[in-house]
């Protein structure tokens, strides 16, 4: 017990003056989901914004040739600008985005061929290389197709002709996509974040106190003191433990801000991320923290060098996408036998607590026992694999 | 007192020590010379208990090494041939580990350290980061924290190597303070004349067999050779490559 405490008091100051360790286990691991998470959120809220809620600009050129049209797009709520261009002007104000994003020109033959009912010509200036802007054309495009169909109903209404008889098929869009299934692939970001976050943060300590120590010639010292080697490695696994606590606790409360930030209520999803579900979070999570620590500890202890841990370590870092990619294909929901799985169940537990769902205590307790469980096993592997010769390398 | 009897380990095909006995007396510097390569670092390793021979046995003032390992360490202090310490600790705090590691308390340590970094003249970088330090310094805080425990007996594996002539000028004095304090001391180097300098026995290796155990003088006079140099070749056979 002495010895366990000695080791991890050593490793977790030997690490706290580190500043790779510090690195990753501070600033990359915890800070790096919930800066991409905002930014991801805030880009789709842009594009959202674009979609509906502002009117349309429109710069129109020569609509004095076209007051119908005119009239009508005011009518529709674009917010129009008028200003006289030729052809070329109106090209390079659009690509260099001077003007408005669209330019709608009425050339001065309009009126002549509108009166004749024979097809007037009407000139949409858009870049569709920028898809910014796409959507805006898109838009004007369809006010225009708008005001040709009503025209053509009047037309075809002056001459006696039903206007049904110009459309022959009516076809009906509907957008499935609900608003908490959009949710489960921002939340399934989140969480995986959560859990990578867990790993940075014990990641350099579980190499540093393995593959470094080897690497460094200071292994060979510490296997010759009279201790346990159960105690040894213990210790350091404890310390790789406190690490990533630290990691998922930074982690959770950079999430909670966040989420401060994003109306996450504009996409129908609950943004419930307060601060007790965040502690809710914390303890799921924690039976990953033992999980990960003795997994990474035990593959780092086959290595020989720092490169060679990293290398295989990074491999490590992937395994909780594994099952979390695989619950968004299948679309998993919350169950009694998936919580023998870590990672998912972690992963599933926390997107329910996400979704303000009621969660059964004993999928939680499951899921931590299972976890827990296979720490031991490794655990025990571990340090086996240390009192083996072979670990002075 | 350490004692070798009949240690033998195989790696694979290789035999890296064939029924290995020597004896290392208290009050003695007892130098195991050979070649690279020729199972000095297997001898010792075993001795100190992290390989386990395949047959014989090794004990530590009369302490079977396998069956107590952890009564037997206590009475013994080790500088592998690898001997890095921790850059990110200071000096102080490498050796406080270790002594922690041994089990002893903090009122026992600080005086220990105290006297140790007198002995071996770290005062000026005890409290600094081991990051930088010289392969001198290094070896004073290795060395420091093999002695920390105060053990009786000390094996040193190769321990001037990389070392300047001062730095193993240094050393030798270290070596030599720690016989005139009774302790028993173990070590390995491929340098005839630093053994030669040092040593009151010597055990000469080569192939993991023992070619020779006994006093420099014995081994002069027992061959008839002019040299100690001569005498070392022709005991090793001129092919065992020792400087």
């Amino acid at each position: 017990m002495r010895t366990l405490f000695c080791v991890f008091r050593k490793e977790f100051l030997d690490n706290l003056r580190d500043r790779r360790t510090l690195l990753s286990a501070i600033i990359f691991g915890p800070l790096f989901g919930p800066m991409l998470f905002g930014l991801m959120i805030s880009r789709m809220l842009e594009q959202s914004a674009v979609e509906s809620d502002e009117p349309l600009k429109i710069t129109i050129s020569g609509s004095g040739y076209a007051p119908g049209l005119t009239r009508f797009l005011e009518a529709q709520g674009a917010q129009l600008t008028k200003k006289e261009f030729t052809e070329l002007q109106a090209r390079a104000a659009v690509r260099a985005g001077h003007e408005t994003p669209v330019i709608v020109m009425v050339p001065k033959e309009y009126p002549q061929l509108f009166s004749a009912s024979s097809p007037a010509p009407v000139l949409l200036f858009a870049d569709s290389a920028d898809s910014q802007t796409r959507k805006i054309a898109e838009r004007a495009r369809q006010f225009l197709n708008a005001y040709g169909t009503m025209i053509a109903q009047q037309r075809l209404q002056i001459r006696g002709v039903n206007p049904t008889l110009a459309v022959p098929v009516a076809v009906n869009e509907a957008d499935v996509a609900t608003p908490s299934g959009r949710a489960v692939v921002v939340l399934g970001f989140m969480t995986y974040f959560v859990l990578f976050a867990v790993l940075m943060g014990g990641l350099y300590l579980a190499i540093d106190s393995t593959a470094g120590e080897r690497e460094r010639g200071s292994l060979e010292a510490l296997l010759s003191l009279p201790v346990s080697r159960s105690a040894l490695v213990g210790g350091k696994i404890l310390a790789t433990c406190a690490y990533m606590c630290i990691s998922l606790a930074l982690s959770l409360a950079a999430f909670v801000v966040a989420f401060r930030f994003v109306p996450l209520e504009r996409f129908g999803m609950s943004a419930n991320l307060g601060f007790g579900t965040a502690l809710l979070c914390f303890l799921i999570c924690l039976p990953f923290v033992p999980l990960g620590a003795t997994l990474m500890t035990l593959v780092a202890s086959f290595t020989r060098t720092y490169r060679e841990a990293q290398t295989y370590l990074s491999m490590v870092l992937l395994i909780p996408t594994l099952p979390i990619a695989f619950a968004s294909i299948y679309s998993l929901k919350t169950k009694g036998p998936l919580m023998f799985i870590p990672s998912l169940s972690q992963h599933l537990l926390m997107t329910s607590v996400l979704k303000d769902e009621s969660l059964p205590v004993l999928d939680i307790l499951v899921s931590g026992a299972a976890s827990i469980g296979l720490a031991g096993l490794l655990f025990v592997m571990t340090a086996r694999h240390w009192r083996r010769e072979t670990m002075l390398g | 007192m350490m004692e070798a009897e009949a240690l033998s380990k195989r790696f694979g095909t290789i035999e890296a020590a064939r029924e290995v006995s020597f004896m290392a007396r208290d009050g003695e510097i007892t130098g195991l010379l050979g070649a690279n390569g020729a199972g000095k670092s297997t001898c010792l390793r075993m001795l100190y208990g992290v390989l386990t021979p395949d047959s014989g046995r090794a004990s530590v003032d009369g302490i079977d090494i396998l069956g107590e390992t952890s009564k037997a360490r206590a009475h013994l202090g080790v500088l592998p041939h690898a001997a890095g310490l921790y850059n990110n600790l200071s000096a102080r705090e490498n050796i406080e580990y270790f002594g922690a590691l041994h089990g002893m308390r903090r009122r026992t340590l600080r005086p220990r350290i105290a006297e140790l970094t007198q002995a071996l003249g770290m005062e000026e970088f005890i409290e600094r980061r081991a990051k930088g330090f010289s392969q001198g310094q290094r070896i004073k805080v290795a060395l420091a924290r093999a002695l920390v425990h105060n053990p009786g007996n000390v094996v040193l594996d190769e321990p001037t190597n990389g070392l300047d002539v001062m730095a193993i000028r240094n050393l030798r004095e270290m070596l030599l303070a720690l016989k005139a304090q009774g302790r028993c001391v173990l070590f390995s180097s491929h340098v005839m004349q630093e053994v030669a300098a040092l040593c009151d026995r010597v055990v000469i290796i080569g192939r993991g067999r023992v070619l020779a155990d006994a006093t420099v003088t014995e081994i002069r006079g027992r061959r008839g050779a002019s040299s100690l140099e001569e005498a070392f070749l022709q005991v090793l056979g001129n092919s065992e490559g020792v400087s």
